[in-house]
């Protein structure tokens, strides 16, 4: 506990002396880093004690724990006591697209009309965000950028977190269009309820959406036309499968209804939220469709349901082997990802897994696993180092990060506030 | 006036009666015309057109078996009746010379009921149209000299209102009620309510009473003022219009004329009946009735069987309606899953309700109001008899107990000499399956309701063809629906008919014959005869005479259950206890206690809990009889308490109507059913702190309770605390976030509400100085003890001028800021609350959810406790209330917290800032043993609560939890398979829905937020 007190209170130190309100973007790694006698969480299930994990021009060269020494003009880092993790990634969030939840003005998530599969997110993805800064420092090194309004609300972009603007954000774009499934459930409530109507209405709309697709289909199979459909020309990645769908819905039904688009449309249907897969675990698994799983601190849908139903879905879908992985709502909410997953661990999930939960499986299912997602030779070196397990809040205090192999600034605006006060109130 | 004859009465009186004619039914239903014109004519103020026809309408009902009252069963008796009224009921009664005769052999006669709970002849009140976006509106819209309040209508009379209406009286009448109290069922309250009866009279004379009682409920109605817009508003509405009324009697020149008020002082002493639409909104009517001197008689929601000891205990009468919920569709298993196991467990119960308040010797009545279908009211009436109802109670509760209710017994309710001649003439014991309900006489009014059947025919008789000999006939089924056959060798086939008197019969009268007799004729006194064809189409004579009676096995309602009804929960939850359970000495053994005192973290250490507090902390502790719970491994800390927290409410966290509503108590709106408690208790937390909302500068007094899972409103309450309240301070009360109508009550600045709080404490301060007679304000009251340190704040703030801001007007008026809650700028003012000796609790890493928290950090807690000011961490929220243990451990992450301290944010930070650690908050020899028993380091992400504790009780247990997993799945099951079989039999179902859950946080105005999936 000492040890980490110092720690942290040396990487503080380091921000002082050039804390400002703007915290800029780290320029490319320009040679080699070695992380040493670090305990490695590679990300796939692998733990390496006592390990070395080097990378040069923003790609990891080599891990294990007989690598050979560093050379020439390497930094060389001893990393002993500290854990080492791929970068935790966001799957799903509208980080950038909003600073105030409450102030209309700083909102760019939700685009007018029901089917906008032409809008995307990146367009207004806000690099400078107050908020961005301060999921870095809990290790959080991507994220998913998700557009939210209407039903096809458009299509989102994976961002790394360490950018001068949008287009340097980008990590992948346009990585999948997205589908808010009106809720398929019968409500009921009050005195004289009519619940059907609602559920009426919401299968009117999903059939409205089948109709867009099969058209957007058909305009595909003919090259000319007198007048262009930007609604439809937009989903051209999405039939030739360079583009996933995401179709946000939570109870059994839905689900299958998204299976269906899945099988219709020849479709890579990836189900976000999920709150009920676990009731359908084994269909999902049949049907190779991934789950981005609702953040486990949530409360059970149903009054009857166990008390802790929604910490051990996680899992319970890897028990059926379902690729699944941990979202969390919102965007400043990020931070928690890594405890979410902690969380899901307490509650049937080794560590390892859980880790994967936020990492490899995220990356997996965001169409990014290529080349980020785990600490493997050829991927990109997106590093967290914590001095105590990142998923646990007791110990995570993460000391240094890495996107691209650019170690990053870990200093925030609450930092910097931190900062103040101690100083005003003489606690440093 | 010469063309009378063409009335539009008597026009339909004729096509009537030729209607009837064709039918065959003349006679019957032209007498029933006749008597009732003859009842609607005899107001003597009224002009006579055409020849005066007076009649006394004497008739005399002889060898009935006549049920005066439900103790008193007279057989072979007579009832006379003369202008509207009973003359005498009994075995010897005379019959006047002048008293038509009506033959009653083998009927019963009842007195008609009573429903005291009903709207008949009101019009159902108009919702006024208010468009979504209308400004608020403060005061009410009634024009006249009424009260402030809209929804406050004691000065409305339904006798005023009144309009008798055949329409709604037929369907009343042919279930068996006679008379109605009628109200008009709109606002808090409603009025006066009038006695009527169901004649079709003019209202002049079905009016018994015209102010019988008076009526009121927990729902504002038609009302389109703002206040209350919560249940705890409409209960401070109402203890405040009764301290109002009183105050009123002294004429108060300040007020004027104030009508509301003075029809109020009015109707006090009229019997007062209570509208609730739950069991714990019963107990909350009792507990206003037993502040201001009133027993209110409760109009029952129909689930109070869930809490028959608590019902027992109001000392109240209830109506109970028999709208007994219908069966749940659950066919399809997806939607099956949103059915909830205690919805199905009442669909199953409900049907017991009456026979639970007989069984626990509560008295009441029954009504049909609620019913859809008035016509379904005997059939549930036998039904809640298959339940366990005593069919003499079921009579009672239709008669006696209603009429007496409303002091009207010297009127109906049995059949006594003097009373309204309202009674039944039935077939049978009135209840019984297969009775017929042959006629309902309302104020000596006949109404016919069944006329098959009045003659009973069944019998064997002797049928004498001629030519053509004499043959035994046999004729059973039911007196409505005679059925005949020919007993000679073997029963042959026949047919009967009958139409009043005409009979006609067809026999055959030989195995296998192709054609039968066809007789026709009449049904004389001692025999019947006419004429008919024999098989070859010749004329035949025949007589019959009756030989003997059928015998026929009694006839009684069928006693369907006790079937395997499921056994209450307490609370009526999957998760509830079918057994409340008891304290039990505990001994945990061989743990790590965190004492959160100054010896910190005990390795190896036993604590002893006797009695419900902590007896002993210490190594190798002697068990005694305590129960030994191994530790070993596990980590023993302080039950976590939660400073903020809006779990297990009713019906709204916010009386956000107005910007003072100190008024309002969380301590009315309790929800012991929530199954937050439940959840919370899974994560370790024993007590909580209710807030009201943030709507508002001053909100509502706040209430501490303990997780007491199971135990009713009274008991989850904490007892002799320090009692508190919250205000708000920012964008909620300024209304930043509300939309643009919403830009007119003041204060819309940080400045106005400075000025708030300053004008509502010297209202406070000017209202203490007034002499004797002021009158009691209840919102004044809540600042007042403020001003003496006998109520404590807890407020919703947020950046550092308002704070600063809140606590000079502290200083000016000489109180203290107890608590700032949220305080998400504390860290910015840590010194200066430290000076004033305010505390704070506050979020672990809440922000950017609005612009007033864009500098909150999560370094906050650490600042603040650091800088000196007591320093709690809660929830707000019912999902992150189950995991305070881990949002505590961000504080050594952020700000480098010990693990000890952190804990302490949770657990004796948050008692001390309620002013309840000398009792709780930490493990210590003497204070309660409200612990929790933690899979590993409270702080850490892997710890789950194992046991929680609370007075001693092992409130949850994860073992146990595992158990009731399995009986929720079985119980639910059970039900289910019960549910297909009913749909599967025919009974209409309702389709399976969703029910969201009441789920509160401080901002949420009314609905609250619904839980889960996408709504």
């Amino acid at each position: 506990m000492k040890r980490q007190l110092i720690l942290l209170s040396l990487t503080l130190g380091m921000y002082t002396a050039r804390a400002q309100e703007t915290i800029s973007p780290a320029a490319p790694q320009n040679k080699p880093v070695y992380l040493t006698n670090a305990t490695i969480h590679v990300g796939n299930g692998q733990v390496i004690e006592n390990g070395t994990i080097a990378f040069s021009n923003g790609k990891i060269t080599a891990v294990g724990s007989n690598i050979a020494a560093a050379g020439g003009d390497a930094t060389v880092l001893d990393m002993k006591g500290q854990h080492v993790y791929p970068g935790i990634i966001a799957p799903e969030s509208n980080l950038g697209l909003v600073e105030f939840e409450s102030v209309r003005a700083t909102i760019d998530a939700r685009e007018v009309g029901e089917i906008n599969p032409s809008v995307r997110s990146i367009i207004a993805y806000n690099a400078d965000s107050k908020v961005i800064n301060t999921l870095r420092s809990n290790g959080i090194l991507l994220a998913q950028v998700t557009p939210e309004g209407g039903i096809i609300s458009g299509a989102s972009s994976v961002v790394q977190l360490d950018a001068w603007n949008w287009e340097d954000a980008a990590y992948k774009t346009d990585n999948a269009l997205h589908f808010f499934m009106p809720p398929l459930a019968p409500l009921g409530g009050g005195r004289g309820a009519v619940p059907n109507d609602r559920l009426k209405a919401a299968l009117e709309q999903i059939e409205t959406v089948r109709t867009f697709f099969r058209e957007a289909k058909a305009y595909q199979q003919e090259g000319k036309h007198t007048a262009t459909n930007l609604k439809f020309e937009s989903m051209r990645k999405l039939f030739n499968r360079e583009q996933k769908l995401f179709i946000h819905c939570d109870l059994v039904k839905e689900m299958l209804v998204a299976i269906d688009f899945a099988k219709e449309f020849q479709l890579d249907v990836v189900i976000v939220g999920g709150a009920d897969s676990w009731l359908i675990a084994d269909i999902l698994k049949q049907n190779n469709i991934p789950v981005v799983l609702a953040q486990p601190h949530a409360l059970p849908v149903m009054q009857d349901d166990d008390v802790d139903q929604p910490y051990k879905t996680a899992a319970q879908l890897q028990k059926a082997g379902v690729l699944f992985c941990l979202s969390n709502e919102g965007f400043w909410q990020q931070r928690n990802l890594g405890f979410e997953a902690g969380t899901a661990s307490a509650y049937g999930l080794t560590k390892e897994e859980a880790l994967s939960a936020v990492t490899l499986n995220a990356a997996k299912i965001l169409g990014i696993d290529k080349t980020t997602g785990s600490l493997e030779t050829g991927k990109d070196a997106n590093i967290a180092v914590s001095t105590g397990d990142i998923l646990d809040m007791k110990s995570s205090v993460i000391t240094r990060a890495f996107i691209q192999g650019r170690e990053i600034n870990l200093d925030n605006k609450q930092k910097q506030l931190y900062e103040k006060y101690e100083k005003k109130y003489g606690l440093k | 006036m010469k063309r009378a004859f063409e009335k539009p009465g008597t026009a339909l009186l004729l096509r009537c009666i030729t209607y009837a004619m064709k039918r065959h039914r003349g006679k019957l239903l032209l007498l029933t015309l006749l008597a009732t014109g003859q009842a609607a004519s005899a107001q003597e103020t009224y002009p006579l057109n055409g020849i005066a026809d007076p009649r006394e309408g004497c008739f005399a009902f002889t060898h009935a078996t006549i049920v005066k009252d439900p103790q008193t069963t007279l057989n072979n008796a007579t009832l006379v009746i003369r202008d509207g009224k009973i003359v005498s009921a009994g075995t010897s009664a005379a019959i006047p010379k002048d008293a038509v005769i009506v033959d009653c052999k083998g009927k019963y006669i009842y007195p008609s009921f009573v429903d005291i709970f009903s709207n008949y002849g009101l019009s159902e009140p108009k919702r006024g149209a208010s468009a979504w976006n209308a400004p608020p509106q403060f005061l009410s819209n009634t024009k006249g000299a009424y009260g402030w309040n809209q929804a406050i209508r004691s000065e409305v009379n339904a006798v005023d209102l009144f309009s008798a209406d055949d329409g709604k009286a037929a369907p009343l009448r042919e279930a068996g009620f006679g008379t109605v109290l009628t109200q008009q069922p709109d606002g808090i309250a409603r009025g006066t309510a009038a006695l009527v009866t169901l004649a079709t009279a003019k209202e002049n004379k079905v009016i018994i009473r015209e102010k019988a009682a008076a009526a009121y409920s927990f729902d504002k109605g038609t009302s389109t003022q703002n206040y209350p817009n919560s249940l705890m508003g409409c209960i401070a509405l109402l203890r405040q219009t009764f301290l109002d009324a009183q105050w009123y009697k002294t004429q108060p020149a300040k007020e004027g004329v104030n009508l509301s008020l003075e029809a109020w002082n009015a109707s006090q002493q009229l019997p007062q009946l209570f509208e609730v639409t739950d069991k714990w909104d019963a107990l909350r009517a009792d507990k206003i009735g037993d502040e201001f001197g009133v027993q209110y008689i409760i109009r029952a929601s129909g689930n109070e069987y869930q809490r028959i000891s608590e019902m027992a205990a109001t000392k109240a009468t209830f109506a109970l309606p028999l709208n007994f919920p219908g069966a749940i569709d659950m066919e399809d298993p997806a939607d099956a899953r949103y059915v909830s196991l205690a919805e199905m467990k009442h669909w199953e119960m409900a049907p017991t309700e009456p026979a639970a308040f007989e069984k626990a010797g509560i008295p009441f009545c029954l009504t049909a109001a609620d019913l859809k279908d008035v016509k379904q009211f005997l059939a549930n009436v036998r039904k809640a008899i298959s339940y366990g109802l005593s069919e003499q109670k079921a009579l009672e509760a239709l008669t006696k107990t209603p009429a007496t209710l409303i002091k009207a017994y010297d009127k109906v309710g049995s059949l006594e000499p003097g009373k309204l001649a309202n009674f039944l003439i039935t077939s049978g014991p009135v209840f019984s399956e297969k009775t017929i309900l042959y006629q309902n006489w309302v104020q000596g009014n006949r109404y016919t309701i069944k006329a098959d059947g009045w003659n009973d025919i069944r019998g064997i008789y002797t049928v004498n063809l001629t030519p053509g000999g004499s043959y035994s006939v046999e004729v059973r089924g039911t007196a409505a629906a005679p059925l005949l056959s020919v007993l000679q060798k073997d029963t042959l086939p026949g047919r009967i008919d009958v139409n009043g008197k005409l009979v006609s019969l067809s026999l055959a009268l030989a195995k296998n014959s192709k054609s039968n007799v066809r007789l026709s004729g009449i049904i004389g006194d001692n025999s019947w005869n006419g004429t008919g064809a024999d098989t070859s189409g010749n004329l035949v004579k025949w007589t019959a005479v009756f030989v003997k009676a059928v015998p026929e096995k009694a006839d009684s309602v069928k006693k369907e259950t006790p079937l395997a009804i499921g056994p209450l929960y307490y609370p009526f939850n999957g998760y509830g206890w079918e057994k409340l359970p008891s304290q039990q000495d505990l001994l945990i053994k061989n743990t790590t206690v965190w004492t959160g005192e100054k010896e910190g973290k005990l390795e190896n250490t036993d604590v002893l809990i006797r009695n419900g507090k902590i007896a002993q902390v210490g190594k190798s502790l002697a068990a005694g009889n305590a129960r030994v719970i191994d530790g070993t491994g596990k980590h023993l800390s302080a039950g976590i308490i939660d400073e903020h927290s809006h779990i297990a409410l009713s019906r709204g966290v916010n009386e956000s109507s107005q910007s003072v509503t100190s008024e309002v108590r969380i301590a009315d709106v309790l929800n012991p059913d929530d199954v937050n408690i439940y959840r919370q208790l899974s994560g370790g937390v024993t007590a909580s702190h209710l807030l009201h909302g943030s709507a508002n500068a001053i909100g509502g007094q706040s209430q501490l309770i303990k997780l007491r899972w199971g135990q009713n409103a009274e008991d989850l309450k904490v007892t002799n605390w320090d009692p508190f309240i919250k205000f708000a301070l920012g964008e909620n009360v300024k209304q930043s976030n509300w939309g643009d109508r919403n830009t007119v009550r003041f204060p819309q600045t940080r400045m106005g509400v400075e000025q708030i709080y300053t004008d509502a404490f010297t209202r406070a301060l000017d209202y203490e100085k007034q002499g004797p007679g002021k009158r009691r304000d209840l919102e004044l009251d809540a600042l007042v003890e403020i001003l003496h340190q006998k109520r404590f704040i807890t407020c919703h703030s947020y950046v550092q001028s308002e704070i600063n801001m809140l606590m000079h007007v502290a200083d000016s008026f000489h109180f203290k800021v107890n608590t700032f809650t949220h305080i998400l700028e504390g860290y910015k003012v840590a010194d200066k609350m430290k000076a004033h000796g305010a505390g704070a609790g506050t979020f672990a890493d809440w922000w950017a959810y609005k612009m007033e928290v864009q500098d909150a950090i999560p370094y906050n807690a650490a600042i603040m406790q650091g800088a000196g000011v007591l320093t709690a961490i809660n929830s707000d929220d019912a999902e992150m209330a189950r995991r305070l243990n881990q949002e505590a451990a961000k504080s050594i992450k952020y700000g480098g917290m010990t693990e000890e301290e952190a804990i302490k944010l949770v657990t004796i930070n948050p008692a001390k800032l309620l002013h309840v650690d000398n009792r709780m908050g930490s493990i210590k020899v003497g204070k309660d043993a409200d612990v929790v028993l933690w899979s590993d380091n409270p702080l850490s992400i892997y710890a789950k609560a194992e046991k929680t504790i609370v007075d001693g009780i092992v409130e949850f247990d994860r073992d146990n939890d595992l158990q009731l997993r399995k009986r929720i799945a079985m119980e639910r099951n059970r039900l289910t398979q019960l549910l297909l079989a009913e749909k599967k039999k025919g009974t209409p179902t309702r389709k399976a829905s969703l029910t969201p859950e009441e789920i509160y946080h401080c901002e949420d105005l009314q609905g609250g937020h619904q839980q889960a999936i996408g709504y």
